[in-house]
């Protein structure tokens, strides 16, 4: 029969080829995401809930959608990360950590994170979106990081204005940009280190922000630490993390991430046909509207009667003007109600209560903008999948 | 008096605590798990892949007609966007590689 030493040895060596193989441990599950090829691993990073995991080198992140109904603040530990190349700060130091601001200005400044807290602190709700968001929905599909609707959160952001900084460092005459750049690199010198560059007005407008707080605490490692760049209303790719260079420029930056990567097509609606190419660009900017129903998975059974459907909306900055539900594919519309105003930048919850027959419905949901900007009936395309933001739909049984 | 005091020991934890927080970071990703599928000259795209990002960046891209067109793209993009050093020899034995296993 089985010997009681043997047993405790296999127990034992279990053990140590867990811990040996400590990757497999670490691949707590999968997920599908729903479009083709969208099995992922559901992953455990430091900081971090378990996540949706992209790819692990450089690390990227999706947040479980489900996530997004807890409430309008994105937890730290479920914020999306997304990085370009791997050579990651993993063993940055705080108290060396130094911001330097140079240039075109007449006293170029080096400050450590103790400067820039004694600074006077601002606050913002805004949310951060990846241009890629929503990419795995694209069709005809296109390449790039295979996201369903995960890379975006919603934050209060805690830190000191750029323009304060700006104005320390004196902005000289004849400045038209900014640009910004983090700890975290390429790994080979022959590929574009990430630069990016926003116009000098923009840059002094009194919303942009470096921060060094997410929602009460220090920003979370992988989305940042110890600063990082906030832009409200614009899309990720400009919230530089690990921010410790400010070159103010006379001229537009011209590097690879401003002036070949992150384009959109230089149409009405920055859109065009399907599959083609575009003839002129410009840099992504602003946020499109979008709006989520939140409580319903796709294909949820429900019970007959009443339900109160729930879920989000945001734009690029204007705020949320109207949010409106249908729950017949689109062919009728109710009006919504809004939930608390934390800011233009914000989520915006919205909820409405309706009453579900039984049967198969389709429950869409769509937002309106104070600049009266809407969502598209039908996708919206780009070579690079950036933008969408289709009118959502979700199908429900009902029974 | 007291108030005094316990604003005192607030403020030395507080201290405390700010210094603790003031470590080297020393973030620990864990180990990767995504491995590139068998296939031919698998040891070419090894060597010429993975010393930029994890194999998931190929795993994951959507499935496409036109295989060999696609990672055609890719790969030169690779090359002339981001640098990467393959040799001409290798190019064409890589592009096999992803259009036969992706």
């Amino acid at each position: 029969m089985f010997d009681r030493r043997d047993l405790l040895k296999g127990a034992g060596l279990t053990a140590l080829a867990a811990t040996l193989n400590s990757t497999k441990a670490l691949a707590l599950d999968t997920v599908t995401l729903p479009f083709a090829n969208g099995e992922r691993p559901l992953v455990k990073y430091p900081q971090k809930r378990p996540m949706i995991g992209l790819t692990s080198r450089p690390p990227q992140l999706e947040t479980p959608f489900a996530i997004f109904n807890d409430g309008p603040i994105t937890p730290n530990n479920a914020f999306f990360v997304r990085y370009h190349l791997s050579d990651l700060p993993y063993d940055l130091d705080p108290d060396k950590f130094t911001l330097e601001v140079k240039g075109k200005v007449d006293k170029p400044l080096k400050l450590s994170l103790k400067d820039i807290r004694k600074m006077k602190a601002t606050e913002i709700v805004a949310v951060n979106q990846c241009s890629g968001n929503s990419r795995g929905f694209v069709e005809p599909r296109v390449a790039g990081g295979q996201l369903a609707n995960g890379a975006m959160g919603n934050a209060r952001w805690r830190g000191v204005p750029l323009k304060a900084v700006l104005e320390m460092a004196g902005v000289q005459s004849g400045a038209r940009q900014v640009t910004f750049n983090g700890m975290d690199g390429p790994v080979s010198d022959k590929t574009p280190d990430f630069i990016k560059a926003l116009d000098i007005d923009h840059a002094r407008d009194g919303e942009v922000m470096l921060a060094y707080g997410m929602n009460g605490e220090d920003l979370p490692f992988l989305n940042g630490f110890p600063l990082r760049l906030i832009v409200p209303g614009y899309y990720g790719t400009y919230w530089v993390k690990h921010l410790n260079e400010i070159t103010v420029i006379d001229n537009v930056y011209d590097g690879f991430w401003m002036k070949s990567a992150y384009r959109i097509p230089d149409t009405p609606d920055n859109a065009i046909e399907p599959g083609t190419a575009p003839k002129a660009t410009i840099p992504i900017n602003r946020f499109t509207i979008r709006s989520f129903i939140t409580s319903v998975p796709d294909g949820a059974k429900l019970k007959a009667g009443a339900v109160t459907l729930r879920g989000i909306a945001f734009d690029g900055g204007k705020g949320i003007r109207e949010v409106q539900v249908s729950t017949d594919g689109g062919k009728t519309w109710v009006s919504a109600k809004l939930g608390k105003d934390l800011g233009k930048y914000s989520f915006r919850e919205w909820n409405l209560p309706v009453k579900l027959p039984a049967g198969s419905h389709e429950l869409k949901v769509r937002a309106t903008g104070n600049g009266g900007e809407t969502q598209p009936e039908t996708p919206r395309w780009n070579p690079a999948g950036y933008l969408r933001n289709v009118v959502e739909a979700v199908r429900v049984t009902v029974a | 008096m007291q108030r005094t005091v316990l604003l005192a020991v607030s403020l030395a934890i507080a201290a405390a605590v700010g210094s603790a927080l003031a470590a080297p970071v020393n973030y620990k990703t864990p180990d990767e798990v995504a491995a590139l599928k068998p296939g031919p000259n698998l040891e070419v795209v090894q060597g010429n892949c993975s010393a930029c990002h994890s194999a998931d960046y190929i795993k994951t891209q959507p499935p496409m007609k036109d295989k060999k067109g696609f990672w055609q793209a890719e790969v030169t993009k690779m090359i002339k966007v981001y640098g990467a050093p393959i040799d001409d020899a290798d190019v064409g034995k890589i592009v096999d590689y992803l259009a036969a296993t992706y």
